[in-house]
Protein backbone atom coordinates (compact mmCIF):
# COMPACT_ATOMS: atom_id res chain seq x y z
CA UNK A 1 0.00 0.00 0.00
CA UNK A 2 1.27 3.75 -0.96
CA UNK A 3 0.00 6.95 0.06
CA UNK A 4 0.11 8.00 -3.11
CA UNK A 5 -2.39 10.59 -4.04
CA UNK A 6 -4.38 9.78 -1.06
CA UNK A 7 -4.04 12.72 0.34
CA UNK A 8 -3.52 16.61 -0.31
CA UNK A 9 -2.09 19.90 1.32
CA UNK A 10 -5.70 21.64 1.90
CA UNK A 11 -4.24 24.53 3.62
CA UNK A 12 -1.06 26.11 4.95
CA UNK A 13 -0.08 29.35 7.45
CA UNK A 14 3.26 30.66 8.21
CA UNK A 15 2.65 33.10 11.22
CA UNK A 16 3.92 36.48 10.63
CA UNK A 17 5.54 37.17 13.84
CA UNK A 18 8.93 36.57 14.68
CA UNK A 19 9.50 38.23 18.35
CA UNK A 20 6.29 37.24 20.19
CA UNK A 21 6.49 39.09 23.64
CA UNK A 22 3.09 39.00 24.33
CA UNK A 23 1.57 35.87 23.10
CA UNK A 24 1.58 32.59 24.61
CA UNK A 25 2.51 29.65 22.82
CA UNK A 26 -0.74 28.16 23.22
CA UNK A 27 -2.20 30.97 21.57
CA UNK A 28 0.24 30.78 18.62
CA UNK A 29 -0.51 27.02 17.93
CA UNK A 30 -3.96 28.55 17.71
CA UNK A 31 -3.42 31.58 15.78
CA UNK A 32 -1.78 28.93 13.42
CA UNK A 33 -4.57 26.49 13.12
CA UNK A 34 -7.08 29.58 12.45
CA UNK A 35 -4.68 30.87 9.98
CA UNK A 36 -4.49 27.11 7.76
CA UNK A 37 -7.83 26.40 8.68
CA UNK A 38 -8.68 29.99 6.81
CA UNK A 39 -6.05 29.44 4.31
CA UNK A 40 -7.80 25.67 3.13
CA UNK A 41 -11.51 27.34 3.83
CA UNK A 42 -12.15 25.41 6.53
CA UNK A 43 -13.97 25.77 9.74
CA UNK A 44 -12.22 23.93 12.75
CA UNK A 45 -15.01 21.56 13.33
CA UNK A 46 -13.84 20.08 9.82
CA UNK A 47 -10.76 18.80 11.88
CA UNK A 48 -10.76 15.40 12.61
CA UNK A 49 -6.93 14.34 12.91
CA UNK A 50 -4.66 16.33 14.81
CA UNK A 51 -0.37 16.10 14.64
CA UNK A 52 2.00 17.88 16.60
CA UNK A 53 5.27 17.52 18.52
CA UNK A 54 7.72 18.42 21.35
CA UNK A 55 6.69 22.23 21.16
CA UNK A 56 3.60 21.85 22.02
CA UNK A 57 3.15 22.64 25.30
CA UNK A 58 1.25 19.97 27.48
CA UNK A 59 0.86 16.32 27.95
CA UNK A 60 1.24 15.24 24.52
CA UNK A 61 -1.46 16.26 21.79
CA UNK A 62 -4.50 16.24 24.62
CA UNK A 63 -3.55 19.35 25.93
CA UNK A 64 -3.74 21.43 22.55
CA UNK A 65 -6.52 19.55 21.30
CA UNK A 66 -8.11 20.16 24.76
CA UNK A 67 -7.34 24.15 24.48
CA UNK A 68 -8.77 24.57 20.76
CA UNK A 69 -11.67 22.36 21.79
CA UNK A 70 -10.64 20.27 18.79
CA UNK A 71 -13.03 16.66 17.97
CA UNK A 72 -10.76 14.11 16.92
CA UNK A 73 -10.75 10.59 16.21
CA UNK A 74 -7.42 10.22 15.51
CA UNK A 75 -3.92 12.07 17.24
CA UNK A 76 0.03 11.81 16.73
CA UNK A 77 2.71 13.06 18.65
CA UNK A 78 5.34 11.74 17.00
CA UNK A 79 8.77 13.59 17.90
CA UNK A 80 12.27 14.00 15.52
CA UNK A 81 12.47 17.66 16.60
CA UNK A 82 12.47 20.04 14.06
CA UNK A 83 11.87 17.72 10.98
CA UNK A 84 8.44 16.29 12.77
CA UNK A 85 5.78 18.63 10.91
CA UNK A 86 7.24 16.78 7.82
CA UNK A 87 6.79 13.35 9.08
CA UNK A 88 3.50 14.93 10.19
CA UNK A 89 2.25 15.49 7.12
CA UNK A 90 2.71 12.05 6.09
CA UNK A 91 1.91 10.65 8.98
CA UNK A 92 -1.50 12.23 8.02
CA UNK A 93 -1.78 11.07 4.65
CA UNK A 94 -1.50 7.35 6.04
CA UNK A 95 -3.82 8.15 8.41
CA UNK A 96 -6.27 9.22 5.75
CA UNK A 97 -5.38 6.57 3.36
CA UNK A 98 -6.60 4.03 6.38
CA UNK A 99 -9.69 6.26 6.51
CA UNK A 100 -9.20 7.29 10.62
CA UNK A 101 -9.31 11.07 9.61
CA UNK A 102 -10.33 13.64 6.52
CA UNK A 103 -8.71 16.91 7.34
CA UNK A 104 -6.19 16.63 9.10
CA UNK A 105 -4.37 19.50 11.66
CA UNK A 106 -0.83 20.09 12.08
CA UNK A 107 0.64 23.03 13.89
CA UNK A 108 4.35 24.27 15.47
CA UNK A 109 4.72 26.96 17.83
CA UNK A 110 7.22 28.32 20.44
CA UNK A 111 8.67 31.71 21.75
CA UNK A 112 12.85 30.97 21.98
CA UNK A 113 13.57 34.47 21.96
CA UNK A 114 11.99 35.23 24.81
CA UNK A 115 13.10 32.18 26.61
CA UNK A 116 17.20 32.60 25.88
CA UNK A 117 19.52 33.85 28.57
CA UNK A 118 23.24 32.86 29.22
CA UNK A 119 23.69 29.52 28.47
CA UNK A 120 24.57 28.14 25.34
CA UNK A 121 23.59 31.26 23.17
CA UNK A 122 20.31 29.63 21.83
CA UNK A 123 21.68 26.29 21.02
CA UNK A 124 20.15 23.36 22.49
CA UNK A 125 21.76 21.29 24.61
CA UNK A 126 22.40 17.32 24.24
CA UNK A 127 19.49 15.44 25.63
CA UNK A 128 17.33 14.95 28.60
CA UNK A 129 19.04 13.10 31.32
CA UNK A 130 17.23 10.12 31.65
CA UNK A 131 18.32 9.29 28.01
CA UNK A 132 20.08 6.27 27.67
CA UNK A 133 23.30 8.00 26.76
CA UNK A 134 22.66 10.94 28.96
CA UNK A 135 25.53 10.13 31.20
CA UNK A 136 27.94 8.94 28.52
CA UNK A 137 27.36 11.94 26.05
CA UNK A 138 25.47 15.32 27.91
CA UNK A 139 28.49 15.89 29.71
CA UNK A 140 30.69 17.08 26.68
CA UNK A 141 29.17 20.47 26.59
CA UNK A 142 27.65 19.24 23.23
CA UNK A 143 25.13 21.68 21.28
CA UNK A 144 23.07 22.33 18.01
CA UNK A 145 26.09 24.10 16.99
CA UNK A 146 29.10 22.14 17.68
CA UNK A 147 27.16 18.79 16.89
CA UNK A 148 26.60 20.52 13.56
CA UNK A 149 30.29 21.67 13.20
CA UNK A 150 31.72 18.01 14.15
CA UNK A 151 29.81 16.70 10.52
CA UNK A 152 31.08 19.84 8.91
CA UNK A 153 34.62 19.30 9.44
CA UNK A 154 34.51 15.55 8.72
CA UNK A 155 33.05 16.25 5.04
CA UNK A 156 35.67 18.63 4.96
CA UNK A 157 38.25 16.28 5.60
CA UNK A 158 36.92 13.19 3.64
CA UNK A 159 36.00 15.20 0.66
CA UNK A 160 37.44 18.83 0.00
CA UNK A 161 34.32 21.03 1.04
CA UNK A 162 35.62 24.23 2.12
CA UNK A 163 34.02 27.30 3.93
CA UNK A 164 33.41 29.09 0.79
CA UNK A 165 31.08 26.08 -0.67
CA UNK A 166 28.75 26.40 2.67
CA UNK A 167 28.80 30.34 2.81
CA UNK A 168 27.31 30.02 -0.88
CA UNK A 169 24.00 28.27 0.91
CA UNK A 170 23.87 31.21 3.36
CA UNK A 171 24.25 33.77 0.24
CA UNK A 172 21.23 31.83 -1.55
CA UNK A 173 18.95 31.92 1.04
CA UNK A 174 20.07 35.94 1.58
CA UNK A 175 19.06 36.22 -2.14
CA UNK A 176 15.74 35.40 -1.88
CA UNK A 177 14.80 36.48 1.96
CA UNK A 178 15.42 40.45 0.75
CA UNK A 179 11.90 39.60 -1.05
CA UNK A 180 9.75 38.43 1.66
CA UNK A 181 8.67 41.37 4.45
CA UNK A 182 8.57 38.66 7.05
CA UNK A 183 11.77 37.57 7.42
CA UNK A 184 14.30 38.15 10.00
CA UNK A 185 16.87 38.90 8.00
CA UNK A 186 16.68 40.54 4.77
CA UNK A 187 19.89 41.57 3.78
CA UNK A 188 21.50 39.96 0.50
CA UNK A 189 25.11 39.09 1.87
CA UNK A 190 28.20 37.82 -0.05
CA UNK A 191 30.55 34.76 0.53
CA UNK A 192 33.30 36.58 2.40
CA UNK A 193 30.90 38.45 4.76
CA UNK A 194 29.81 35.11 5.66
CA UNK A 195 33.68 34.06 5.95
CA UNK A 196 34.34 37.13 8.19
CA UNK A 197 31.64 36.73 10.64
CA UNK A 198 32.79 35.23 14.20
CA UNK A 199 33.17 31.10 14.29
CA UNK A 200 30.89 29.92 16.59
CA UNK A 201 31.50 26.17 16.63
CA UNK A 202 34.61 25.20 13.79
CA UNK A 203 34.21 25.11 11.25
CA UNK A 204 31.18 26.95 11.40
CA UNK A 205 30.95 30.49 11.37
CA UNK A 206 27.97 32.69 12.57
CA UNK A 207 26.28 33.29 9.11
CA UNK A 208 26.57 29.27 8.85
CA UNK A 209 23.78 29.06 11.25
CA UNK A 210 19.82 29.65 11.30
CA UNK A 211 18.29 32.39 12.91
CA UNK A 212 16.61 32.04 16.63
CA UNK A 213 12.69 32.69 16.10
CA UNK A 214 9.24 32.81 17.59
CA UNK A 215 6.22 31.93 15.71
CA UNK A 216 4.94 29.01 14.44
CA UNK A 217 2.50 27.58 11.16
CA UNK A 218 0.06 25.20 10.20
CA UNK A 219 -0.57 22.87 7.47
CA UNK A 220 -4.15 21.19 7.33
CA UNK A 221 -3.88 17.85 5.12
CA UNK A 222 -6.89 16.27 3.72
CA UNK A 223 -8.45 13.31 2.13
CA UNK A 224 -8.84 13.40 -2.09
CA UNK A 225 -12.74 14.25 -1.60
CA UNK A 226 -12.39 17.30 0.91
CA UNK A 227 -9.20 18.79 -1.09
CA UNK A 228 -11.62 18.87 -4.51
CA UNK A 229 -14.86 20.50 -2.67
CA UNK A 230 -11.96 23.57 -1.53
CA UNK A 231 -11.13 26.30 -3.62
CA UNK A 232 -7.80 26.11 -3.75
CA UNK A 233 -5.01 24.77 -5.65
CA UNK A 234 -4.78 21.02 -5.83
CA UNK A 235 -1.15 20.07 -4.15
CA UNK A 236 -1.25 15.84 -3.96
CA UNK A 237 1.13 13.80 -1.60
CA UNK A 238 3.11 11.46 -3.60
CA UNK A 239 5.73 10.61 -1.50
CA UNK A 240 6.88 10.59 1.97
CA UNK A 241 9.13 8.57 4.01
CA UNK A 242 11.14 8.94 7.66
CA UNK A 243 14.43 7.51 8.89
CA UNK A 244 16.51 7.64 12.36
CA UNK A 245 19.99 7.47 12.69
CA UNK A 246 22.16 7.42 15.53
CA UNK A 247 26.08 6.55 16.62
CA UNK A 248 24.97 3.37 16.29
CA UNK A 249 27.06 1.98 18.99
CA UNK A 250 29.96 3.50 17.90
CA UNK A 251 30.20 1.15 15.38
CA UNK A 252 31.19 2.03 11.99
CA UNK A 253 30.79 6.02 12.75
CA UNK A 254 30.13 7.94 9.28
CA UNK A 255 29.00 11.60 10.17
CA UNK A 256 29.30 12.42 6.61
CA UNK A 257 25.31 11.56 5.65
CA UNK A 258 22.70 11.95 7.64
CA UNK A 259 19.10 9.86 7.75
CA UNK A 260 18.02 11.50 4.71
CA UNK A 261 20.17 8.58 2.31
CA UNK A 262 17.42 6.22 3.95
CA UNK A 263 14.59 8.16 3.66
CA UNK A 264 15.05 10.46 0.65
CA UNK A 265 15.30 7.21 -1.98
CA UNK A 266 12.28 5.81 0.01
CA UNK A 267 10.22 9.00 -0.85
CA UNK A 268 11.50 9.28 -4.10
CA UNK A 269 10.91 5.61 -5.01
CA UNK A 270 7.30 5.99 -4.03
CA UNK A 271 6.28 9.16 -5.73
CA UNK A 272 8.13 7.46 -8.99
CA UNK A 273 9.92 10.83 -9.24
CA UNK A 274 14.14 11.23 -9.38
CA UNK A 275 15.97 14.22 -7.64
CA UNK A 276 16.05 15.21 -11.78
CA UNK A 277 12.56 15.94 -11.77
CA UNK A 278 12.23 18.11 -8.93
CA UNK A 279 11.86 21.59 -9.87
CA UNK A 280 12.02 23.09 -6.49
CA UNK A 281 13.27 21.85 -3.13
CA UNK A 282 12.84 22.99 0.31
CA UNK A 283 15.72 21.53 2.53
CA UNK A 284 15.96 22.11 6.14
CA UNK A 285 18.96 24.38 6.78
CA UNK A 286 19.54 24.30 10.58
CA UNK A 287 23.39 25.39 9.49
CA UNK A 288 24.74 25.44 6.04
CA UNK A 289 26.24 22.07 6.60
CA UNK A 290 22.77 20.44 7.27
CA UNK A 291 21.85 21.84 3.67
CA UNK A 292 24.95 20.23 1.87
CA UNK A 293 24.76 16.93 3.30
CA UNK A 294 20.55 16.65 2.34
CA UNK A 295 21.28 17.47 -0.80
CA UNK A 296 24.11 14.69 -1.52
CA UNK A 297 21.90 11.89 0.51
CA UNK A 298 18.53 12.72 -1.49
CA UNK A 299 20.43 12.23 -4.68
CA UNK A 300 20.54 15.95 -6.10
CA UNK A 301 24.57 14.79 -6.16
CA UNK A 302 27.14 12.14 -5.95
CA UNK A 303 28.68 12.12 -1.98
CA UNK A 304 31.00 14.53 -1.32
CA UNK A 305 29.72 16.88 -4.50
CA UNK A 306 27.83 18.74 -2.46
CA UNK A 307 30.30 21.42 -2.19
CA UNK A 308 30.80 22.20 -6.16
CA UNK A 309 27.11 21.67 -6.71
CA UNK A 310 25.91 24.54 -3.92
CA UNK A 311 28.91 26.77 -5.54
CA UNK A 312 28.35 29.84 -7.63
CA UNK A 313 24.39 30.71 -6.74
CA UNK A 314 23.21 27.07 -8.03
CA UNK A 315 20.23 26.92 -5.19
CA UNK A 316 19.13 30.91 -5.91
CA UNK A 317 15.46 30.72 -7.98
CA UNK A 318 16.24 32.39 -11.62
CA UNK A 319 19.44 31.63 -11.22
CA UNK A 320 20.97 28.18 -10.13
CA UNK A 321 19.71 25.08 -11.01
CA UNK A 322 17.89 23.84 -8.25
CA UNK A 323 16.43 27.07 -6.11
CA UNK A 324 15.88 26.15 -2.56
CA UNK A 325 14.36 27.59 0.15
CA UNK A 326 12.52 30.62 -1.66
CA UNK A 327 10.98 32.29 1.81
CA UNK A 328 14.93 32.75 3.08
CA UNK A 329 14.62 29.55 4.89
CA UNK A 330 15.58 29.19 8.43
CA UNK A 331 18.86 30.82 7.77
CA UNK A 332 17.63 34.04 6.64
CA UNK A 333 13.45 34.15 7.34
CA UNK A 334 12.19 31.81 10.17
CA UNK A 335 13.19 28.63 12.36
CA UNK A 336 10.42 29.23 14.42
CA UNK A 337 11.17 27.70 17.78
CA UNK A 338 14.10 26.13 16.23
CA UNK A 339 12.49 23.80 14.37
CA UNK A 340 12.21 24.23 10.48
CA UNK A 341 10.05 21.70 9.54
CA UNK A 342 6.57 23.58 8.43
CA UNK A 343 8.27 26.50 6.83
CA UNK A 344 9.67 23.71 3.83
CA UNK A 345 6.49 22.07 3.62
CA UNK A 346 4.50 25.67 3.72
CA UNK A 347 6.81 27.11 1.43
CA UNK A 348 6.78 24.29 -1.01
CA UNK A 349 3.31 24.81 -1.44
CA UNK A 350 3.65 28.12 -1.56
CA UNK A 351 5.75 27.18 -5.19
CA UNK A 352 3.40 24.59 -6.38
CA UNK A 353 0.57 27.09 -6.15
CA UNK A 354 2.22 29.65 -7.86
CA UNK A 355 1.98 31.78 -4.44
CA UNK A 356 5.45 32.32 -4.18
CA UNK A 357 6.89 36.20 -4.17
CA UNK A 358 7.21 36.75 -8.02
CA UNK A 359 10.92 37.46 -7.84
CA UNK A 360 11.30 33.85 -6.49
CA UNK A 361 8.65 31.98 -7.92
CA UNK A 362 9.51 28.99 -10.12
CA UNK A 363 8.30 29.14 -13.54
CA UNK A 364 5.20 25.89 -14.04
CA UNK A 365 6.73 24.81 -10.75
CA UNK A 366 4.49 21.50 -10.29
CA UNK A 367 7.06 18.77 -8.97
CA UNK A 368 8.41 20.06 -5.33
CA UNK A 369 10.35 18.35 -2.16
CA UNK A 370 10.52 19.37 1.29
CA UNK A 371 13.13 17.60 3.51
CA UNK A 372 14.29 18.15 6.90
CA UNK A 373 16.66 16.91 10.06
CA UNK A 374 15.72 17.24 13.31
CA UNK A 375 17.30 16.66 16.68
CA UNK A 376 21.51 16.20 16.17
CA UNK A 377 23.10 15.75 13.10
CA UNK A 378 26.49 14.26 14.26
CA UNK A 379 24.74 12.24 16.90
CA UNK A 380 20.39 11.25 17.18
CA UNK A 381 18.93 12.56 14.49
CA UNK A 382 15.23 11.90 12.25
CA UNK A 383 14.40 12.75 8.62
CA UNK A 384 11.56 13.20 7.20
CA UNK A 385 11.09 13.75 3.25
CA UNK A 386 7.86 14.69 1.38
CA UNK A 387 7.70 14.69 -1.88
CA UNK A 388 4.59 16.83 -3.93
CA UNK A 389 2.95 17.38 -7.10
CA UNK A 390 0.74 20.17 -8.47
CA UNK A 391 -2.02 18.76 -9.92
CA UNK B 1 30.85 39.97 30.39
CA UNK B 2 31.39 40.65 34.38
CA UNK B 3 34.36 41.29 36.33
CA UNK B 4 35.34 37.39 37.43
CA UNK B 5 38.17 35.90 35.83
CA UNK B 6 37.29 33.25 32.92
CA UNK B 7 37.90 29.63 34.12
CA UNK B 8 40.71 28.02 32.06
CA UNK B 9 38.73 24.88 31.19
CA UNK B 10 35.01 24.35 30.85
CA UNK B 11 33.81 22.54 33.91
CA UNK B 12 32.17 19.28 33.11
CA UNK B 13 28.87 18.29 35.25
CA UNK B 14 28.44 15.30 37.35
CA UNK B 15 27.45 12.31 34.55
CA UNK B 16 23.92 11.16 35.12
CA UNK B 17 24.27 7.28 36.89
CA UNK B 18 22.01 4.57 36.48
CA UNK B 19 22.09 1.10 37.87
CA UNK B 20 23.49 -0.08 34.18
CA UNK B 21 25.99 2.75 33.88
CA UNK B 22 27.17 2.28 37.88
CA UNK B 23 30.37 -0.24 36.85
CA UNK B 24 31.51 2.36 34.90
CA UNK B 25 31.65 5.03 37.26
CA UNK B 26 32.94 2.50 40.04
CA UNK B 27 36.21 1.57 37.72
CA UNK B 28 36.24 5.46 36.57
CA UNK B 29 36.21 6.45 40.29
CA UNK B 30 39.84 4.43 40.58
CA UNK B 31 41.00 5.49 37.36
CA UNK B 32 40.04 2.58 35.14
CA UNK B 33 38.26 2.68 31.74
CA UNK B 34 36.20 0.04 30.68
CA UNK B 35 34.44 -0.31 27.53
CA UNK B 36 31.27 -3.62 26.80
CA UNK B 37 32.45 -6.23 24.38
CA UNK B 38 29.96 -8.63 23.33
CA UNK B 39 30.57 -12.41 23.81
CA UNK B 40 28.16 -13.60 21.07
CA UNK B 41 29.56 -11.19 18.31
CA UNK B 42 32.76 -10.29 19.64
CA UNK B 43 32.50 -6.54 18.45
CA UNK B 44 33.03 -3.94 21.36
CA UNK B 45 30.52 -0.47 21.27
CA UNK B 46 30.31 2.48 23.18
CA UNK B 47 28.66 3.99 24.99
CA UNK B 48 28.12 1.01 27.72
CA UNK B 49 25.26 -0.93 27.66
CA UNK B 50 23.18 -4.41 29.01
CA UNK B 51 22.50 -5.60 25.29
CA UNK B 52 25.04 -5.46 22.60
CA UNK B 53 23.98 -2.70 19.86
CA UNK B 54 25.11 -5.15 16.68
CA UNK B 55 23.90 -8.41 17.66
CA UNK B 56 21.19 -7.76 20.75
CA UNK B 57 22.87 -10.47 22.80
CA UNK B 58 22.47 -9.86 26.16
CA UNK B 59 25.98 -11.49 26.96
CA UNK B 60 28.19 -8.33 26.78
CA UNK B 61 31.24 -8.14 29.32
CA UNK B 62 32.93 -5.17 30.63
CA UNK B 63 36.95 -4.97 29.70
CA UNK B 64 39.11 -2.66 30.60
CA UNK B 65 40.00 -0.01 27.25
CA UNK B 66 44.08 0.99 26.42
CA UNK B 67 42.22 4.20 25.88
CA UNK B 68 44.26 5.12 23.09
CA UNK B 69 42.87 5.86 19.71
CA UNK B 70 42.34 8.81 16.62
CA UNK B 71 40.72 12.00 16.70
CA UNK B 72 37.64 10.87 14.26
CA UNK B 73 36.46 14.33 13.98
CA UNK B 74 35.56 17.55 15.74
CA UNK B 75 34.56 21.04 16.65
CA UNK B 76 36.23 23.94 18.70
CA UNK B 77 33.41 26.00 20.46
CA UNK B 78 33.65 29.81 20.73
CA UNK B 79 32.80 31.06 23.77
CA UNK B 80 32.94 34.57 24.57
CA UNK B 81 31.10 33.88 28.42
CA UNK B 82 33.33 30.95 28.88
CA UNK B 83 35.90 29.01 28.48
CA UNK B 84 36.10 27.90 24.70
CA UNK B 85 36.35 24.01 24.27
CA UNK B 86 37.05 20.52 21.71
CA UNK B 87 34.18 18.58 21.59
CA UNK B 88 34.86 15.93 19.08
CA UNK B 89 34.95 11.89 18.31
CA UNK B 90 37.29 9.54 19.22
CA UNK B 91 37.72 6.58 17.79
CA UNK B 92 39.14 3.70 20.45
CA UNK B 93 41.82 1.75 18.78
CA UNK B 94 39.00 -1.46 20.29
CA UNK B 95 36.73 -0.10 17.65
CA UNK B 96 34.17 1.85 18.77
CA UNK B 97 33.84 5.43 18.49
CA UNK B 98 32.78 7.70 21.50
CA UNK B 99 32.26 11.59 22.28
CA UNK B 100 34.49 13.19 24.34
CA UNK B 101 36.07 16.42 24.95
CA UNK B 102 40.01 17.10 23.94
CA UNK B 103 41.54 18.75 26.81
CA UNK B 104 45.15 19.75 27.51
CA UNK B 105 45.97 20.81 23.69
CA UNK B 106 46.32 23.84 21.62
CA UNK B 107 42.68 24.07 20.18
CA UNK B 108 43.88 25.53 17.51
CA UNK B 109 46.38 22.41 16.24
CA UNK B 110 43.54 19.44 16.74
CA UNK B 111 43.87 17.62 13.35
CA UNK B 112 41.65 14.76 12.28
CA UNK B 113 43.24 11.36 13.17
CA UNK B 114 45.71 12.45 15.62
CA UNK B 115 46.64 10.13 18.23
CA UNK B 116 45.33 10.56 21.45
CA UNK B 117 45.24 9.32 24.73
CA UNK B 118 42.24 9.07 27.82
CA UNK B 119 42.69 10.87 31.06
CA UNK B 120 40.38 11.51 33.57
CA UNK B 121 38.59 15.01 34.44
CA UNK B 122 36.65 15.80 37.57
CA UNK B 123 33.52 16.86 37.28
CA UNK B 124 31.24 18.89 40.00
CA UNK B 125 30.29 16.44 42.21
CA UNK B 126 30.71 13.32 40.45
CA UNK B 127 32.97 10.77 39.15
CA UNK B 128 36.03 11.73 36.75
CA UNK B 129 34.95 11.54 33.15
CA UNK B 130 36.87 10.03 30.18
CA UNK B 131 38.27 13.27 28.14
CA UNK B 132 41.72 13.13 25.64
CA UNK B 133 44.43 14.73 24.84
CA UNK B 134 47.64 14.71 22.49
CA UNK B 135 49.35 11.29 22.85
Amino acid sequence: MSIKGKAYIGGVFEHPIREATDQSTPQLHAECAKGALADAGLIRDDVDGYFCAGDAPGFGAMSMIDYMGLKVRHMDSTETGGSSYILHVGHAAEAIAAGKCSVALVTLAGRPRQMRGGGLGGGRAMGPSEAPEAGFENIYGGTTHNVYGMCAMRHMYEYGTTSEQLAWIKVAASHHAQWNPHALLREVVTVEEVLASPIIASPLHRLDCCVITDGGGAVIVVSPEVARSLKRPLVKIIGSAEAPKGPRGGGDLDLTFSAGAWSGPAAFAEAGVTPADIKYASIYDSFTITVLMQLEDLGFCAKGDGGRFVADGALISGIGKLPFNTDGGGLCNNHPTNRGGITKVIEAVRQLRGEAHPKVQVPSCDLAIAHGTGGFLGARHGAATLILERE
Amino acid sequence: MNDQPRPATRKIPAPAINNESRPFWDAAREGRFLIKRCRACGRAHWYPRLSCPFCFSDVTMWEASAGEGAIYTFSVMRRTDGPSYAIGYVTLDEGPAMLTNFVDCDLEALEIGQRVRLRFQETEGGPPVPVFAPA
